[in-house]
């Protein structure tokens, strides 16, 4: 992958603070809507929903995210951590002789490894979860805007990002206006 | 095919018709109220958890000799609980993880609930070993850390493969459940009617709002915990099974050991499902999320596994007179069948072959009061096989003069009504704080199901 392609996975991933937000009543109109303004040349765009919209990684233009191959990482790094302990402490540290049976017990010591290999697969899952999303963040600009607690319950949100070269206070509510939204809104307070 | 009519059928796997939001408010609901009934059973509940709290102290301050076990029968009524809890555990996660892989859309009414049942159940599964360890302040000798005693625990022991399995799984299910809790947590943050709710359930919520660029994070993140679940199901009880296999007994020495008690893990945690979800959407109406169809789809996963659990029975019995080892034959062949447990033997066999059957019929499993009763009684059937195959096997060994009758003292039974108690006191706190039906999944379904419905009807 080309350089320039790698910084602009990452833009494009990068959390959107938005400067206008728009609620829109289905899922389907809100990808229509997202997909009007990408259209238009739009590039900061996100979508906030009470569940995942279907498509919107295509609408949005965002990649895959390498989470699987640090899921992989973890739980390999699991087992390799799993199986070395159980090497040295039976083996090394304190040999134990069984009646003459090899120190090298590897079947014996399938099923701690396997165990603490998908453990660190889970952890890898979940804080790779949270350092891709940046979460736990408490508080964010959306939070702000006039009725966008709906976004858990039954509002499809829009927001176009302060950073959009597109963007323009004035232009940009036009745009949205003509998608035909349940409401418009903007953040009070920002970062 | 002609468009069905707008109401959905009996068979539909959600019937709501109301608003997202009116949903939302209404799953959302147990969380606010203040309902007496719950108290009552709080306190109920809360009355037989102190029992077990006290069992628990008088056998940590008397050792375990206040039990029923002795030698031979070392293992008993401790044992026996624990793989039974352990095993309820497991419907759980199939339901949640297994499920979700396969794509089976009436999981995601009861995955939640089945999720949590798993989590309680392993709370108690892992009380029992740790007491049982007779100094349980030592418990911690399992982890392998550098002692100034030198010595490490023996990993070729199936004693510290259970205790990573236990440990992992435990961990591995609480992942996975907050993971899915998150986008509820938010809802319930954003619907709270207090700002001390809204804080709280906003802080478990972690600041999530729903992003896409989260979204498609998440739902990697969630097939993977799933994907690493559905193997854990399989690994535990296998596991746990070896501490039975790799021994010498006649009754425990099998190699059909780790599948029979999967397919054992997985009926009772059925069962257990079975169990809580009933009395559940009646007190909460909640007849159109968890649709009749869920009830079905259970008992028939109950009765497949029933049918899974008879074919390891009779291959425990053919291969024990099979394979003619003379103290197998007389485990199997004569103790169980005619020895001084014969009785609980045979209800045993009542309750988890013969019970089940019933669920061959639809009416029946879509009969909730039918499905909760026979429930109880594989419960109870279930529990009475981890008895029989712990007890017969250890009373009646390879010696006659050392043969030995197991009798439970009350110690054992307050132990094994108090950790019932402890699991339904735990439920009890659960559907209270904690958004119990996965709303956002639920919300997806339906949407999804509207979308198909639509597309149908153009056609």
């Amino acid at each position: 992958m080309a350089s320039g392609d790698v910084r602009t996975a990452r833009a494009a991933r990068r959390d959107v603070v938005p400067a206008i937000l728009a609620e829109f009543g289905s899922p389907e109109r809100l990808r229509e809507a997202a997909a009007r303004l990408r259209r238009a040349g739009y590039e900061r765009i996100e979508l906030y929903s009470p569940f995942p919209v279907d498509g919107a990684e295509a609408v949005l233009g965002l990649r895959r995210p390498t989470l699987p191959a640090v899921v992989l990482a973890c739980g390999l790094a699991g087992a390799a951590a799993a199986l070395w302990i159980q090497w040295f402490a039976n083996a090394w540290d304190y040999p134990l002789n069984v009646g003459g049976r090899p120190l090298l017990s590897v079947p014996a010591w399938v099923p701690v490894t396997f165990e603490i290999g998908v453990l660190g697969a889970a952890f890898g899952a979940f804080f790779g979860l949270l350092a891709r999303t940046g979460l736990p963040r408490l508080w964010h600009p959306a939070f702000t805007a006039q009725g966008f607690e709906s976004a858990s319950v039954d509002g499809f949100w829009l927001a176009v990002g302060a950073d959009d070269p597109r963007y323009d206070p004035v232009r940009t509510r036009r745009d949205i206006e003509t998608l035909g939204p349940r409401r418009i809104a903007v953040p009070e307070q920002m970062p | 095919m002609a468009a069905p009519a707008a109401a959905p059928g009996p068979d539909a796997v959600l019937r709501t018709a109301e608003g997202d939001a009116e949903l939302t408010d209404r799953l959302l609901a147990p969380l606010w109220s203040r309902a007496r009934a719950w108290w009552i059973a709080f306190a109920v509940t809360g009355a037989g958890t102190l029992l077990f709290a006290l069992a628990i102290a008088y056998t940590v301050v008397a050792g375990i000799g206040v039990w029923g076990n002795n030698i031979p029968v070392a293992w008993a009524y401790a044992i026996t609980n624990f793989v039974w809890w352990i095993g309820i555990g497991h419907a759980g996660t199939f339901i949640s993880a297994f499920l979700l892989l396969l794509q089976q859309r009436w999981r995601a009414s009861v995955n939640r609930i089945a999720e949590a049942m798993t989590l309680f159940a392993l709370v108690q599964a892992a009380l029992f070993p740790v007491l049982h360890l007779g100094r349980p302040w030592f418990a911690y000798w399992l982890i392998p850390y550098p002692a100034t005693m030198q010595v490490w625990p023996q990993f070729r022991s199936a004693l510290p493969w259970d205790f990573a399995a236990i440990l992992t799984y435990f961990t591995v299910s609480l992942l996975f459940w907050y993971t899915g809790l998150v986008p509820d947590l938010a809802a319930a943050r954003d619907r709270a009617p207090t700002r001390a709710a809204r804080l709280t359930y906003g802080l478990f919520a972690l600041g999530w709002r729903g992003a896409a660029r989260h979204w498609q994070a998440y739902r990697i993140a969630y097939g993977l915990l799933a994907g690493l679940a559905t193997p854990l199901v399989i690994s535990v009880h296998s596991i746990v099974s070896m501490d039975f296999a790799t021994s010498q007994l006649p009754g425990w020495h099998s190699t059909i050991f780790p599948p029979y008690f999967v397919a054992g893990a997985l009926y009772s945690g059925f069962a257990m499902v079975i169990t809580l979800v009933v009395p559940l959407r009646r007190i909460f109406h909640l007849e159109d999320v968890i649709t009749t169809r869920h009830l079905d789809s259970i008992g028939k996963m109950a009765l497949a596994m029933a049918w899974m659990l008879i074919y390891a029975y009779v291959t425990e019995a053919f291969i024990a007179w099979y394979r003619g080892d003379v103290f197998e034959r007389y485990t199997l062949l004569v103790s169980r069948p005619s020895g001084p447990y014969a009785w609980i033997f045979w209800l045993m066999l009542a309750c988890n072959c013969l019970v089940p059957q019933l669920l061959w019929s639809r009416r029946l499993r879509t009969a909730p009061l039918a499905l909760f009763a026979a429930s109880l009684l594989i419960q109870a059937g279930m529990w009475m096989e981890r008895f029989i195959i712990i007890v017969t096997s250890l009373n009646r060994d390879f010696l006659p003069s050392s043969w030995h009758i197991y009798a439970p003292t009350w110690v054992d039974w307050s132990l094994l009504a108090g950790s019932i108690s402890f699991f339904l006191l735990l439920f009890l706190l659960f559907l209270r704080f904690v958004p119990f039906i996965p709303i956002g999944e639920v919300k997806h379904l339906r949407h999804e199901l509207a979308r198909e419905e639509a597309r149908r009807g153009q056609r």
